[in-house]
Formats: C-alpha cells, sequence, structure tokens
C-alpha cells in the first residue's frame, strides 16, 4: 500500500513545489524576460521596449556613430571562464582519482571517515576558504616563507591575484564533487575483474587503463560535471584570489546589477550561463540515465 | 572491492602519495587558518606567540555581533520553513509513482543546479519587480528556497530506506494514518529530518552570493560583513572570525552527520 | 468447521490500466470457515498475495465483495479490520522492544496499559520467548523475529490472521521447525489462519484446506486428500506431486467408456466419472505409485508398455515405460523385503490402472 493515497500526496508536495516554483521559477523566467528589453536611461529597465541589445552587445560594442564594432573584452572572460573551469576539472581529476582509488581499497569503516573528511571543506563557509588560501600564496605568506625557508628566495612569490591562485582556490573549492562519484564508482567495482586481468596477463599499469579506468567512467563523466559546471558558476574565488581583476562570467554579471547597472545586459549574461549549464545536465542526464541525487 | 590491502598485488604506485597530498592539500589551509587565529602578532601571518586575544576583539565588536544575529535569524527562519516544506515533500514523494513526478522531482533539485549568481540576480530583480523591501526578509525568502533541497535529500533517503511494510503493519494493528505517522513513520524519520535541518542551517549561515545581492541595509549578514573585512585586508581580526565560522561548520556537519548514522 | 468467516464473492483486481492492466485476481470466489487452517497455493504470480491483501485492507477490489461474518468490509481501512497479518519481512518496528511492538495492537484500540503488559506475556509465552522481551527485534534471529510477528499479530486475538509466505525466509530445518510451531499454534488460539505459499509439501503437511490458484483464479478448493488423489484440472495434478498424463479420445464401448490412445491401445474408463467429455479429446491422469506393473502378457485387460529406464531410488523404484510413440507412463514401486528388480530396461510390461486412481481432467 502506497503510504498516502495520491490527492494527499499532492498536498504534501505542494508546499515545497509552489515555494520553489514561485521565487525561483518564475524569477528565471522573468530574468529572462528583462534580458530581452531596453536597458533604462539610467540603470533599471524600460518594461515593454525589446531590445536584442544585451545579446548583441556580447560581441559587439557601438561606437559614438552608432557602428557595431567587435569587442572581445566579454569573450575573454568566458573564454577565461571555460579555461580555468576546464584546467580545474583536470587538475581535480588528477588529484581525485587517485584519491578515490585509495578510499575504496580502504577497509568499510575507514572507508566512511574519509569520505567524511573529503566532504566536511564543501561545509565550510567559502570566503573561509579562499581566505585561507590568501594567507597561504600572499606574498610574504606562509608558502614564500617555506621557500624561503629552504633557500629558494622569491622575492615576492607574485601569485596572489593572479589566475593561477584563482586556479589553486577553484580546485580547492570543487575537488569533493570529484571524489565522490568516483569513489562510488570504485567501490561497486568488482576486485576479481582486476585480479581476472592478472590472471589474463596484464601488468598493473595495463590493469588501471584497461579495467579500472574504463569502470570508472561513469563516475568519472559525473565528477567531471560536478566539477565543471559548479566552477563555471564561481563568484568568490575570482573575486578574493583574483582580486577583482581576472574576472569569470559571474563576477561580470554580478558587475552589472553593481557599478554598471545593466540589467538587460546582467540577465542576458545569467541566461546564457544558466542555459550552458541545464544544457549540460540535460546531456548528461539523457546519457547516463541519473543523477547522482545526493553527493553528499 | 573488498581486498587484503597486505597483499602487494594491491599496490598502485603513486596511489598512497597522491592521497596524502590530497588530504594535505584539503586540509593544510584550515590548519593554517585555525592556528594563526591564536596568533599574538598584528602581522596576521607572522607567529610570535599564543593568544586568545582576537578572539575577544572579534566578540566585542557590535557591527559583528549584529551581523552574526542578522545571520542566525536568517538561517533559523529559511531552516524551520525549509525542513517543514522538505519533510512534506518527502513523504509525497516516497514509493508510488504519480503523474507529474519527474517534474516534481526536478523543480525539487533545480536550486542545486542552478549557478548561485543567477539565482541571485534573479531573486533580486524579482524582489525589486514585485516591491518586495530588500532586507531580512528577503533574504530569508531566498534562502529558504535552496535549503529546501538540501533538507530534502537526507529525508528522502531515509524515507526510501524504510519497509513500507512497517507502515502496513501499524495499519494493521489497529493504528490510523496519523497514529501511523506519529508512532512510526516520524521515530524513524527524525534523524533524517534533524540531519536535513542541520545541513539547511549551516548552507544558509555560510551563504555569501545571494545574500549579498538580495540583502540591503541593516541586513549585514556574518559572511558579508566578512567579505568587507577581507577586502579591507589581511587581519587577525579576520582570520579569528573565519575560524570561528569554521569551527561553527565543522561541528554542525559533524553532528549532522552522526545524528543521519543513528540506525536501529 | 461450518460457519464462514472470511466470504470471498467474484473477486477481481486489476492493477493499472488501458493496454498495462495486470489482472491479478479473476472472479475469484471462496468461503473460508470459522477456526481453519486454510492454504492458497500456487505459482508465483498467480495472486495468493493479492487475495490476501485484500482480505486485510491493504488494496481495493476492483470488482466483487469481501465479507466477514456476513458484514461486507471492502471500504473498510486495514485498522478497522479485526484481522491481522504477519508480513513476509516480519515489519517488526525497528526503534520498538519486543514488548513494545506486540502491545502495539493492543494499545491502538485503546486496551488499558496493565492489560496489554498482561497480554503480551501471554504471547511472548505461546511463542516459548518469555525472555526476549525487553529486546530489540534486531538483537533476535531469523526464526525469533518471525515468533515475534506471530506473537505481535496474535495479540490482538484478531478474528482472522493472515501470513503470506512467512517461513519463506527461514532455512529449512527451521522451517520445519515453524511449520510443526505455526500449526500448534493455531489449534492453541482457535483463530483461523489464511496462509500463503508456494511450497505443495508444506501445504500438503499444514492445512485443513487448500486452495490452489492459477493465473488470477482458484482452480479448486479441498482438504489436502481431496487435492491429491482427485484433483479435477491437469494444472492441479501436476502442481501437486507427480502424475501420469495420458491424452486421448473418450468413446463408449459396449458397456462403458474407453479412452483411445494415439497408438491405438484403450484405457478402460469402467466406473470413472466421464462427466460430460463422452466423444472428445480428454486428459485422464493417474499418479505413478498407483500403477500396477505384471509381467507382459498376465493381464489382458491392461496397456502394454516397454522399460525405458529404471531409476532406483532406496525406498522405491521408478520406471519409465513407453507406451506408444506420443504416450509415456513414470511408475512408481515400493522396494519391499529387498525384493530384486522385477523388470529390466528393455523389458515389456502390462500397466493396469485401477479405476479409482483415474481422474477426467479439466486442461
Ligand atoms: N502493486 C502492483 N502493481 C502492479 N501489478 C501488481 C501489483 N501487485 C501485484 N501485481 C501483479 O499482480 C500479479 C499477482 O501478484 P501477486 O503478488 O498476488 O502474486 P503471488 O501469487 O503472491 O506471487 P509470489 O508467489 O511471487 O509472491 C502479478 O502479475 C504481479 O505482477
Ligand atoms: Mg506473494
Amino acid at each position: 500500500m502506497e503510504i498516502f493515497t495520491r490527492h494527499k500526496r499532492f498536498w504534501l508536495v505542494a508546499p515545497a513545489v509552489i515555494y520553489i516554483g514561485f521565487f525561483m521559477g518564475l524569477p528565471l523566467v522573468q530574468m529572462a524576460y528583462v534580458s530581452i528589453l531596453e536597458r533604462g536611461a539610467n540603470g533599471g529597465v524600460n518594461w515593454g521596449s525589446f531590445s536584442f541589445d544585451s545579446y548583441i552587445s556580447f560581441i559587439f560594442e557601438r561606437d559614438l556613430m552608432d557602428n557595431l564594432m567587435v569587442n572581445t573584452d566579454y569573450l575573454q572572460i568566458f573564454l577565461r571562464s571555460f579555461g580555468l573551469s576546464a584546467l580545474t576539472t583536470v587538475l581535480a581529476l588528477i588529484l581525485g582519482f587517485p584519491t578515490a582509488f585509495y578510499i575504496a581499497m580502504q577497509p568499510q569503516k575507514r572507508r566512511n571517515m574519509f569520505i567524511f573528511l573529503v566532504t566536511i571543506p564543501f561545509w565550510t563557509n567559502i570566503l573561509v576558504r579562499n581566505y585561507a588560501w590568501m594567507l597561504l600564496l600572499r606574498n610574504g605568506g606562509l608558502i614564500d616563507h617555506f621557500l624561503a625557508s629552504v633557500g629558494i628566495q622569491t622575492g615576492g612569490l607574485d601569485i596572489l591575484y593572479t589566475p593561477y591562485a584563482v586556479s589553486i582556490g577553484l580546485t580547492y573549492t570543487y575537488l569533493p564533487f570529484m571524489v565522490l562519484p568516483i569513489y562510488a564508482s570504485l567501490e561497486k567495482l568488482d576486485h576479481r575483474l582486476i585480479e581476472a586481468a592478472f590472471d589474463l596477463g596484464a601488468n598493473k599499469r595495463k590493469a588501471m587503463t584497461r579495467i579500472i579506468l574504463p569502470l570508472a567512467t561513469p563516475g568519472i563523466v559525473a565528477g567531471a560535471i560536478l566539477v565543471f559546471i559548479p566552477c563555471l558558476g564561481a563568484y568568490v574565488t575570482p573575486e578574493l584570489l583574483g582580486g577583482g581583476k581576472f574576472m569569470m562570467i559571474s563576477n561580470l554579471i554580478g558587475s552589472q546589477f553593481g557599478a554598471a547597472r545593466n540589467w538587460p545586459f546582467g540577465s542576458a549574461l545569467g541566461f546564457v550561463l544558466l542555459a550552458m549549464v541545464l544544457l549540460a545536465m540535460l546531456v548528461y542526464s539523457l546519457k547516463f540515465k541519473k543523477l547522482p541525487e545526493d553527493a553528499s | 572491492m573488498k581486498i587484503d590491502r597486505a597483499n602487494p598485488l594491491w599496490r598502485f604506485h603513486g596511489i598512497t602519495p597522491m592521497a596524502i597530498f590530497f588530504f594535505a592539500y584539503l586540509y593544510l589551509p584550515i590548519i593554517v587558518l585555525l592556528v594563526l587565529s591564536f596568533n599574538e602578532n598584528r602581522l596576521a601571518t607572522i607567529w610570535t606567540g599564543f593568544s586568545t586575544k582576537w578572539y575577544s576583539v572579534v566578540l566585542g565588536n557590535d557591527d559583528m555581533l549584529r551581523s552574526a544575529k542578522n545571520s542566525l535569524i536568517i538561517a533559523l527562519s529559511s531552516t524551520i520553513i525549509a525542513t517543514i516544506a522538505a519533510t512534506l515533500a518527502a513523504m509525497g514523494m516516497a514509493r508510488g509513482r504519480f503523474r507529474g513526478e519527474g517534474g516534481v522531482a526536478a523543480m525539487l533539485t533545480l536550486p542545486l543546479l542552478v549557478p548561485e549568481i543567477v539565482t541571485a540576480i534573479a531573486t533580486l530583480l524579482f524582489f525589486i519587480v514585485i516591491g518586495v523591501k530588500l532586507g531580512l526578509l528577503s533574504i530569508i525568502i531566498a534562502h529558504t528556497v535552496f535549503c529546501i533541497p538540501f533538507a530534502y535529500l537526507p529525508i528522502r533517503a531515509r524515507l526510501d530506506g524504510m519497509d513500507p511494510a512497517l507502515i502496513e503493519a501499524a495499519n494493521d494493528l489497529y493504528a490510523n494514518e496519523w497514529q501511523a505517522f506519529k508512532r512510526i513513520t516520524f521515530p524513524l524519520l527524525w534523524p533524517g529530518i534533524l540531519s536535513g535541518a542541520m545541513l539547511s542551517f549551516i548552507i544558509s549561515l555560510d551563504d555569501f552570493v545571494i545574500s549579498y545581492f538580495v540583502g540591503g541595509a541593516g541586513s549585514t549578514t556574518l559572511p558579508i560583513y566578512i567579505f568587507g573585512m577581507i577586502r579591507i585586508g589581511i587581519t587577525p581580526e579576520v582570520n579569528a572570525i573565519s575560524a570561528l565560522m569554521l569551527i561553527i561548520s565543522i561541528v554542525f556537519v559533524s553532528i549532522s552527520f552522526l545524528i543521519d548514522r543513528v540506525r536501529y | 468447521m461450518s460457519e464462514v468467516v472470511i466470504s470471498a464473492r467474484s473477486v477481481s483486481k486489476r492493477f493499472g490500466s488501458g493496454t498495462h492492466a495486470v489482472h491479478a485476481l479473476d472472479d475469484v470466489s471462496v468461503d473460508i470457515f470459522q477456526n481453519e487452517f486454510f492454504t492458497m497455493l500456487g505459482p508465483s504470480g498467480c495472486g495468493k498475495t493479492t487475495l490476501l491483501r485484500l482480505i486485510g485492507g491493504f488494496e481495493q477490489a476492483t470488482a466483487g465483495e469481501i465479507a466477514l461474518e456476513g458484514q461486507v468490509l471492502n471500504d473498510l481501512p486495514p485498522f478497522k479490520r479485526p484481522i491481522n497479518t504477519v508480513f513476509q519481512s516480519y515489519a517488526l518496528f525497528p526503534h520498538l522492544t519486543v514488548r513494545q511492538n506486540i502491545t502495539f495492537g493492543l494499545e491502538m484500540q485503546n486496551i488499558s496499559r496493565p492489560d496489554a503488559a498482561k497480554r503480551a506475556d501471554e504471547m511472548l509465552e505461546l511463542v516459548r520467548l518469555s525472555q526476549f522481551g525487553d529486546r530489540q527485534p534486531s538483537q533476535l534471529s531469523g526464526g525469533q523475529q518471525q515468533r515475534i510477528a506471530l506473537a505481535r499479530a496474535l495479540a490482538p486475538a484478531p478474528k482472522v490472521l493472515l501470513l503470506d509466505e512467512p517461513l519463506s525466509a527461514l532455512d529449512l530445518k527451521l522451517r520445519k521447525e515453524m511449520q510443526i510451531e505455526l500449526k500448534r499454534l493455531q489449534t492453541e488460539t482457535g483463530i483461523t489462519f489464511v496462509f500463503v505459499t508456494h511450497d505443495q509439501e508444506e501445504a500438503l503437511a499444514m492445512s485443513d484446506r487448500i486452495a490452489v490458484m492459477k493465473a488470477g483464479k482458484i482452480l479448486q478448493i479441498g482438504t489436502p486428500r481431496d487435492i491429491y488423489e482427485t484433483p479435477t484440472h491437469r494444472f492441479v495434478a501436476d502442481f501437486i506431486g507427480d502424475s501420469n498424463f495420458l491424452q486421448g479420445d473418450i468413446k463408449q464401448n459396449g458397456s462403458h467408456a474407453v479412452l483411445t490412445l494415439p497408438g491405438g491401445q484403450n484405457v478402460s474408463l469402467a466406473n470413472v466419472d466421464t462427466g460430460t467429455r463422452l466423444s472428445q479429446t480428454a486428459t485422464i491422469g493417474i499418479r505413478p505409485e498407483r500403477l500396477m506393473l505384471h509381467p507382459a502378457g498376465t493381464s489382458d485387460s491392461a496397456l502394454r508398455g516397454k522399460i525405458a529406464d529404471v531409476v532406483y531410488f532406496g525406498t522405491d523404484t521408478t520406471y519409465h515405460i513407453a507406451i506408444d510413440d506420443q504416450t509415456a507412463l513414470l511408475a512408481r514401486v515400493q522396494n519391499r523385503d529387498g525384493s530384486t528388480m522385477a523388470y529390466a530396461k528393455g523389458n515389456d510390461v502390462d500397466i493396469s490402472l485401477p479405476a479409482g486412481a483415474i481422474r477426467v481432467l479439466v486442461d
């Protein structure tokens, strides 16, 4: 028997669904709408007058004579976001896969403890995490000190407020999302398959590349998506570790609602970012059936 | 995998060093921050001696306390609303199919998919248009949205792990729907509910981006306050307050995980 | 054993609709009497659980009525039916102690705490687990959990106890023990048991009456002896024990009917009830141990066959006998006094079929 009958189920899910629908669904629809409106004279929007300027100004800008000129500033920010996200994903994979493999080889009790250790940083404040990296990376910071003490004089590391710092911070922030799904697929892997590979003459490298890696592919793909997507939308890390100089998409969007006061353009950027994320998720869920619902 | 690690067969080159590096990378910044928060020196990164004075400085700062109070009000309110909505939704979704189930599930996880900045600006625009004053209320409304999935997932996981025959057995033994809920479902579910509530609380308490955009004057939260301080510079005060945030989060999450491990 | 407790009248149950509809029960009628151990037996998916859940109130019938002591139950939820269930997974409440599990049903009926406690003690005594009252269910073995599930369901003294394959999770030895235990509990409490199983031996050993089900229908209801000795359907004869089936045309031959096999030999159906099947193709069934073998040529009213195989089983010997191209028989002969095997592979034999052992079956 079902716990509750059908119409009762409806009333049970209704509050959550209506709430999210009203305070998230509607705002997103409205955002898409604002993105095709005309920018107001002094900020805001002109309701009712449509314009595709926001999408056009993504690549072009108007000069004084109202001619369209190619402007790659925004495109660069997009490319940088993609580049940093891709780099982060690769770094996370290089670090995350061996770790997931290591954890999967532990006795059951210890595995849970390790997994818990992997997830803890995720639940801590993102500002604090990035701030901790500022302490480490800045000139005269801990890494500088350490290098000096082993005899490498950097004369100032000069790494904070560079894309490298941003990349280190992003990897740090999203690393757990790589480890968890890979671990999940490795944990299910039947160790007898690896033994069979050894039995059939595979050495360890071959066993890894021909058996373990292919069988962990769903986990790796899930991990890559779970890192890449939120990375694309990172806001705090570029702000703090990039010092505001190396904007990513989110920072550009945010600035349209601050100093730049260009709501339609900000909305258009937001809509594009959202569309990319949802598209990636859609492709993924069509290809791999089910999302790993609960990453925690 | 169930393997004997003593067997050299299972020794793969480079795995262990990489894992060690991983955990060092993960915990080094956290440990450094915690240690430096007890540094007595005015210069935040040069160790000269142990002291808790920066904690007292921070805890005596009225602006900080005001923002902490705001954060607590927001986190508590959104957690309570989100947990109730999520509990009901989880019970409606557990087992048995209904039409539109897929859509409902997508809706419940939507807040996890949408990039934070998009949520932030979309909600901001929405509030401006419908005329919600930017302040504590607007932040609470926005936080509740993304707290719902965080509360929903552990509750749903608990329900799915529950033998449906238990409810039938209760009904069979003369318990009506409400009695069965009160005596069987709820006692078995509460660790999930509590765990979900604690995760919601911590997620709300830690949120920066959304509060930053949909908040207003007078609704400064702790993360917004910390952000302001970091912007100004690296100081021992920031070390102390960051360490505090860190400890609160870790304690909360640990408790939440311990509660969720309660099994009968 | 005369008063009807549960009565199902033309009950049908359909799951889903349209092309995906599953007809789990199709026009089922059955009366279950006071105080009997009634078993529903049938292969997987035949609708046993569904019928039980309809009686318990966990599902609603698509058509038909279910009545308890003459009162129609259809719209009564499970918690208003004086019927209790022993679940296959036991469904013991994991957060309550054994004793709290047993008193749960009593509390829900607002029975006072002291009375409920007293009843719980009686029940623990009944299932011989008195010293386990304060344990958590997770601290009990499978067999013990099974007994607690029984005690919990019996505590409110239901009019009917429903048991859905309660023994399937136990190993063979425990299973045999629990069969005896269940039978004892049923006799001691005098409660009507409705039991579901797909294990024919279990059904034969325990039941007062058995309903054999197939594809949502009840084919035959009767005592274990009825079901074994006088099956009405080929399916029933086949599902319970071993059986020989002979297919042919029934014809009138002088004073009595005969079944003519494809090879031309006749089986005499004198004193066999052929019903309305005269001059039709029909199947008759006979149990292997009821066949009698004679040396070839010594019995003129018998079938003639050739021994195709001999299998020695210790207590008995099984002969595979070919009658004609399309007909084969299995005969089981008890081995007495160390007698040597009377027939060897390749021998011709005469086989006689006692009229009292032949059943004309519905296909
Ligand atoms: N909730 C349901 N939804 C759809 N079909 C169902 C449902 N419950 C049972 N059925 C179908 O009804 C038919 C009868 O199922 P039932 O569980 O009564 O069989 P059963 O005789 O108890 O079998 P088993 O011996 O395997 O337990 C099966 O075909 C089954 O698939
Ligand atoms: Mg069944």
